[in-house]
């Protein structure tokens, strides 16, 4: 997946985000439009409903980086879930901040909308994008925010708000074939994505830690223990950032076997998460638990993400179901039917 | 430090699914006249050489390997669904997997034009069959403590020595050694060279080692002043350790070394009965098994492109090997049977795969060996 077009975005990318002071609050505001500048905040949104165009992969890069750097800001919510919500519908991207809510809407009369809406970052969010049910028929709306938001953080300190919405008026509405469900889906690929992201930036402070700290009169990083267990990091953060390309690769092929891929990438990269932290402070022993050092930055967001849209038992009860659903075990690992 | 082991995500493309119908259909023709039956790490300890020489006629040996030496020139992605094909299907694929895998193309990169010859076109066949001397009784994972001496005599070298836990030397033709031939044991990683030894041979005594399942897989192999004429060195005098270390990503990289439970997992797959417990236990392991695949198939991808992904392989060969065993433990703790060796089903399984299982974390390099690679692949050590 390495190809020069998504080397080109990394570069690009990590230039904005290197040597960046960390942002005090809980939105970066000044990256958020640092990136929107260049169009890195939408890559992956079709440019004629306003995004920036490029491929899926292009944006998981953006995601990786971000979620590697700890970034305040919200790519997944704003570019794989609001702005694939209006790619889906045909809706122009509206002004300002534009996030997703992950739940569905009551639409009652007209294009009145009502309903206590997961929306993470809503509290900073100009528009959002929220799939809206009547009946059984589905559109994709947007409508402002103001007003009824309730404000609470997920572990790593990210808003995970929620958005109460009671009979507002949609600003724009349009039928597109898509569900909370496959929404999910979509979320689950992102975080997998930044999941691994995070355990790259565990691996690679504790390997810089292990070599710089010195005990014993020599670098821990001489212990066959400690080189063993930094082994275990890296080979989890590997397999997590495999997994996560891997899937993004056959979603944005729109594979048969997508579902499958997004499914195991979550249950894996969820799963991992733990071994990945917990080797990761283990390594830096006391020093790394202070909030003042860069760890618990990446820490805590494996802590946050491996749950949200779905944990791994939500994504393993899925693969088993799929696996009753389909027969053969192996050709569905192998990417669907014979 | 460098945060990343160099692995990139690959997609197989429409050619590969062609491949994997054929070799479906031809395996479901075999189970279905009866000529084998599935089982658990095949590719180490079940031989069938009528077996392997169907496989060869269907062009599914030496399928990388150059025409001009009876090869098929096929890419190592295409090797890989082939073989991963015959893992899931638990085919005794044991004869020929060792000479496939390292020993043709370590021969096409080391060898002189006459060894390839010799050699090439009888392994695509499905014909000759290797061994791979390397361990010895104090050579485990300190491999470069080898003993086994070659000594310069007119014409050739006189091996002397012990080779230990050679799988299927008693039925291979050949056998590749690593041996001493200049300096002293204090020397390590130079001075050491490799020979291919034709099998059997005059002064080589093959002495079978029963595994802890009472089977004859591996064996001693002792060199006494054994005579190979000068043509047997295999590429460089002194060059041993580096080519060694080359064939190790080959040993290491194959998607064997995650699938040698693969049969047992697949069959407790198709009988579940709707235990939500096993339910998701069956969802961990596939989500797990497919990143497996994943992580092998962008090795196997890395390797295609020339490169020789040393520390990935290493790397993934851990995940591997200890997914193997998981797979081991977790279906003997939720399907409710007793292993019976030999039996049918999933009961023969899981005999062999409880038996067998010690070994997936020390054939090829020991997990800790392995994870010293990655370590030092890191930059730190």
């Amino acid at each position: 997946m390495n190809d020069e077009l998504s080397e080109d975005v990394r570069a690009a990318v990590g230039a904005i985000l290197d040597g960046r002071d960390a942002h005090p609050g809980d939105f970066d505001r000044p990256l958020w439009t640092d990136l929107a500048e260049t169009g890195f905040h939408l890559l992956g949104v079709p440019e004629e409903v306003g995004g920036s165009g490029g491929r899926l992969r292009d944006l998981a890069v953006v995601a990786d980086l971000t979620a590697f750097h700890a970034s305040r800001v919200p790519v997944a919510e704003a570019a794989f879930l609001a702005g694939w919500l209006l790619g889906r519908a045909g809706l122009a991207v509206p002004e300002g901040l534009v996030v997703a809510s992950l739940d569905e809407a009551r639409r009652t009369t007209g294009l009145r909308l009502s309903g206590c809406l997961r929306t993470p970052w809503a509290r900073h969010a100009d528009h959002v994008v929220t799939i809206a049910r009547s009946g059984g028929e589905r559109v994709v709306a947007v409508v402002p925010t103001g007003g009824g938001v309730e404000r609470a953080r997920n572990l790593a300190g990210e808003p995970r708000d929620t958005l109460v919405l009671d009979h507002v008026a949609a600003i724009a509405a349009a039928p597109a074939d898509v569900d909370a469900e496959r929404l999910r889906e979509r979320g689950a690929l992102a975080r997998s994505v930044q999941l691994a992201g995070a355990a790259r930036a565990v691996l690679e402070s504790a390997g810089r830690h292990i070599t710089e700290r010195v005990q014993f009169g020599r670098p821990l990083a001489r212990f066959q223990a400690v080189q063993q267990q930094l082994a275990a990091l890296a080979a989890e953060a590997t397999a997590m950032r495999l997994s996560a390309d891997a899937a993004v690769l056959a979603v944005e092929a729109d594979a048969a076997d997508a579902g499958i891929a997004v499914a195991a990438a979550k249950a894996g990269c969820s799963a991992a998460a733990h071994t990945v932290a917990a080797i990761g402070h283990q390594l830096h022993g006391a020093l790394g638990y202070s909030q003042e050092h860069r760890l618990g930055a990446a820490t805590t967001r494996l802590w946050a993400w491996r749950e949200e849209f779905g944990g791994e038992a939500h994504w393993q009860d899925r693969l088993a179901a799929a696996v009753s659903a389909s027969g053969p075990w192996w050709p569905l690992l192998t990417g669907g039917a014979r | 430090m460098t945060a990343t082991i160099e692995l990139s995500a690959h997609r197989l493309d429409a050619g590969a699914r062609r491949l994997r119908d054929e070799v479906r259909a031809f395996l479901d023709d075999e189970r279905a006249a009866g000529a084998f039956v599935p089982r658990c790490d095949a590719w180490m300890t079940v031989p069938d050489p009528a077996f392997s020489r169907r496989l060869a006629a269907r062009g599914w040996l030496g399928m990388t390997l150059p025409r001009r030496y009876g090869g098929h020139e096929r890419s190592p992605l295409d090797r890989f669904v082939a073989n991963e094909e015959l893992l899931a299907a638990g085919a005794p694929v044991a004869a020929h997997w060792i000479a496939d895998r390292q020993m043709a193309p370590s021969i096409l990169r080391h060898g002189t034009e006459e060894q390839r010859r010799r050699y090439l076109p009888a392994i695509a066949r499905g014909e000759c069959y290797f061994a791979i001397g390397m361990s010895e009784a104090d050579a485990g994972s300190d491999l470069a403590s080898v003993r086994t001496r070659a000594r310069k005599v007119a014409g050739g070298w006189e091996i002397t020595g012990a080779k230990l836990w050679t799988t299927g030397a008693h039925f291979a033709h050949a056998m590749v050694v690593l041996a001493r031939t200049d300096g002293a044991s204090t020397d390590r990683q130079t001075g050491l060279s490799q020979f291919i030894v034709d099998l059997p041979a005059p002064g080589v005594e093959i002495r079978p080692i029963r595994a802890v399942d009472g089977e004859h897989h591996f064996n001693e192999v002792v060199f006494d002043a054994a005579f190979v004429p000068a043509d047997s060195m295999l590429g460089e005098r002194g060059a041993g350790w580096s080519q060694v270390t080359a064939e190790l990503a080959h040993e290491r990289s194959g998607p064997e070394r995650w699938m040698s439970t693969v049969p047992l997992l697949r069959a407790w797959a198709e009988r579940q009965g709707g235990d939500p417990v096993a339910a998701r236990e069956l969802g961990r392991l596939t989500a797990r098994a497919w990143t497996l695949r994943q992580l092998s198939l962008s090795v196997a991808a890395t390797l295609a492109r020339g490169r020789s992904p040393e520390v990935a392989a290493a790397l993934v060969k851990d995940l591997g090997s200890r997914f193997e065993v998981d797979v081991v433990e977790t279906v003997r703790r939720l399907a409710g049977i007793e292993p019976r060796g030999g039996g049918p089903g999933l009961e023969g399984l899981l005999a062999d795969a409880v038996l067998h299982a010690p070994a997936f974390t020390l054939r090829g390099g020991a997990s800790e060996i392995l994870r010293s690679v990655v370590a030092r692949g890191l930059g730190v050590r």
